[in-house]
């Protein structure tokens, strides 16, 4: 095929993958080209990728859902989007598609250290969204921890675009240590700027350090939400969100309204590569936003 | 009944010669080595004439038949599976361009486009065919190449005659004769079926009685399934044949069912492995286990896969690959971190409690099509009607006759 052909056939993809009519692409499996525009470090070994698509419209998506990020030649991750869904909807498309990624491997290596200008590969928008507005008129409560938070900035940032809409808002942050904490300004101004609750704690601090120090989970009892009004949205590793979870459902926030970002092994992303199952769920499509009271027992099993 | 018609075995060459002369790449049973496999059919020749298998808990000898027949074998080693769903494909092809600053551009690639014909795909593999059209092909995702590959497939379908110790189609309600329409479509399962009569020795002394010698030399009857198929017939100018040839048809592969000694109690195993995932059991399969993966290499169900990135020293050009994946390895389930399925015992649970329980709650189906392939190709001999069996009775929700019988 020809440049020019390839080209065709890549604006005919992308004409299909722009917005939510994924399914009806001729191949799911071919990605769409993104320049990156800017890779912004975030701490020791957590980067922002920003970036702009090559051809067609830019992305939307829902908050929660995550694409294949692909670098040339070496591989494809799943990656969650922490962008602001409603900047993309909103102007036409200046906004740029965010991903916030650790750099833990061969992949997310090649795409943290590439210059400005180079191209990606990202299929997507996949799988389930948090599905905030369901929690109009209630507190909302997110629990997170690490790079957990990067899934649920956009869950966040449509609370706040609309903040009257919700009762108290709660942002329970955990961190290995004080270094580690991801978009601390942002989290600042969140608490300053836009009523809400922000409480941190780290596992381990330096000799001096002023805040709470323990499990984000421990943060959950002392929390001021009303459970029986709130919807509680988490994400973090599989034990932190069960004990979370566990936290959660103890003080009477009802199993349906606390809502999981799972983590599996995923290949394709659209339910037929088979690596993301549980039991029954492809975490990838039926996933990777679950409500608790679907998964509680899937969790509990080990090594399912 | 309907409409039957009679073939002899010279008529199978020219009907794989008007299959070709129709532009179809014709596919079936042949033999490689010492085993059967599936794999293009150019003339009657490279059917397999002759050969029986014996195939036993991992083992599977070919032999030799008394007579001539040509379908006279259970489950050939491979099934049908690499014909629309190859081990490993290449999904597109990208170049780089370095000067440009990364710019690179991908290239889809398109499967070979011309139609199958299935020959002589017996109901297990053709059961797990209209499996895949629903695993691979019937939901909101679609994989685009198995997906073109199956357009206009012709299926020339063979009732089995022939069951393996191992074989247990008969309980998993696919075979040995196949349904003759989808269950889950409605759709013909088949455009032509044959069921292959091989000497006096598989009829009773009724029939043998009163035959003609004629109705006693090696043939095979046809049922039509589609108006495609009977063009095929009509084509070759296949003989008209009658109710009674059919009626011995379906005695061929009654007496198939009668002889298959393995069983899955299939109404009560969704629920027995719904319960069992704390079960004992599992440690005692995993002590036999390898988790070698030949049985999801050999099922015809099994659809995991995994993509491989393959580049050329420059790193200008770059091929994705698609290719078959197992839930035994511990890669599959990898996340930074570690598997998560690290032991045996959570990898045998996983694939059997998938092909057995949840792929009913995924795909409205069970995933097991009673081909007996994963207890012939496990080294350990590691049998899945067994371990069901004894599922069902440490949860004491399985049915009371379902245990295997070896």
């Amino acid at each position: 095929m020809t440049t020019a052909a390839a080209d065709a056939a890549l604006s005919n993809n992308a004409a299909v993958t722009s917005g939510a009519q994924v399914a009806n692409s001729a191949d799911p499996m071919v990605p769409r080209r993104y320049a990156i525009r800017r890779v912004r470090q975030d701490t020791r070994d957590t980067f922002t990728l920003l970036l702009d698509p090559v051809d067609g419209e830019p992305l939307t998506f829902r908050a929660g859902q995550f694409t294949m990020l692909h670098a040339f030649g070496v591989g494809e991750v799943p990656i969650s989007i922490s962008g602001d869904p409603t900047a993309v909807q909103g102007d036409g498309g200046s906004a740029p598609l965010e991903h916030t990624i650790r750099n833990v491997g061969a992949v997310t290596r090649a795409l943290v250290n590439a210059e400005p200008g180079t191209e990606v590969g990202v299929r997507g928008p996949f799988g389930t969204s948090w599905d905030v507005a369901d929690a109009t008129g209630n507190d909302v409560v997110f629990v997170t921890g690490g790079i957990g938070l990067a899934p649920l900035r956009p869950a966040i940032l449509e609370v706040i675009a609309e903040r009257d809409r919700y009762g108290k808002v709660l942002l329970l942050y955990g961190s290995r240590t004080p270094d580690d904490i991801l978009y601390g300004a942002e989290m600042r101004r969140w608490a300053d700027l836009n009523d809400v609750n922000v409480q941190m704690t780290v596992d381990n601090a330096p000799y001096g350090y002023k805040g709470k120090v323990g499990f984000v989970t421990e943060l959950i009892a002392r929390a001021g939400f009303q459970p029986r009004r709130s919807y509680a949205f988490v994400c973090g590793p599989g034990m932190m969100m069960l004990s979370a979870a566990t936290a959660l459902t103890g003080r009477g926030v009802p199993p349906e309204r606390i809502r999981l970002s799972m983590e599996r092994s995923m290949k394709c992303g659209i339910g037929l590569c088979g690596h993301c199952q549980l039991r029954e769920l492809f975490i990838c499509v039926d996933g990777p936003v679950l409500d608790f009271a679907r998964v509680k027992p899937l969790m509990t099993v080990r090594e399912l | 009944m309907d409409d039957i018609r009679i073939l002899d075995p010279a008529d199978i060459g020219t009907l794989i010669a008007h299959l070709r002369e129709r532009g179809y790449r014709v596919v079936g049973p042949t033999r490689r080595g010492d085993a059967i496999v599936t794999g293009e059919i150019r003339s009657v020749l490279d059917l397999p004439h002759g050969i029986g298998d014996t195939q036993v808990p991992a083992s599977y000898r070919l032999t030799e038949r008394k007579d001539d027949a040509l379908f006279g074998f259970a489950a050939p080693a491979q099934s049908t599976k690499p014909v629309f769903f190859p081990a490993n494909e290449v999904v597109w092809r990208g170049r780089r361009d370095h000067e440009q600053g990364g710019h690179f551009t991908v290239e889809r690639d398109t499967p070979d486009a011309s139609p199958v014909a299935l020959l002589g795909v017996r109901s297990c593999d053709l059961r797990a065919v209209q499996i895949h059209d629903h695993v691979l092909s019937g939901r909101r995702y679609k994989d685009a190449h198995y997906t073109a590959r199956r357009d206009g497939t012709l299926v020339i379908a063979v009732a089995c005659g022939e069951p393996a110790d191992t074989c247990f189609c008969a309980s998993m309600g696919t075979g040995p004769r196949p349904a003759a329409t989808n269950n889950e479509t409605g759709e013909p399962a088949y455009d032509l079926l044959l069921t292959e009569v091989v000497n006096a020795e598989v009829l009773n002394t009724e029939v043998m009685n009163t035959e003609s010698p004629d109705e006693a030399s090696h043939h095979f009857v046809v049922e039509i399934g589609t108006d495609a198929g009977r063009e095929i017939v009509d084509a070759i100018e296949a003989k008209a044949g009658t109710g009674r040839d059919q009626a011995r048809a379906v005695e061929i592969t009654d007496a198939a069912a009668a002889r298959q000694t393995r069983h899955i109690d299939r109404k009560s195993v969704h629920d027995v492995l719904r319960v069992s995932a704390e079960s004992p059991r599992w440690e005692d399969v995993a002590n036999r286990c390898l988790a070698c993966t030949n049985c999801t290499m050999v099922c015809p169900t099994c659809f995991c896969t995994t993509v491989s990135d393959a580049s050329d020293l420059t790193g200008e050009k770059a091929e994705r690959h698609r290719v078959w994946d197992s839930c035994f390895s511990a890669e599959f389930s990898y996340v930074h971190g570690g598997p998560t399925r690290e032991s045996t015992k959570a990898r045998y649970r996983q694939w059997i409690t998938h092909k057995l329980s949840s792929w009913e709650d995924q795909f409205g189906m069970l995933g097991c099509v009673g081909c007996g392939r994963c207890i012939t190709w496990c080294p350990a001999g590691i049998d899945i009607t067994e371990e069901a069996a004894a599922l069902g009775r440490m949860s004491g929700l399985g049915s009371t006759t379902s245990a295997a019988t070896t």
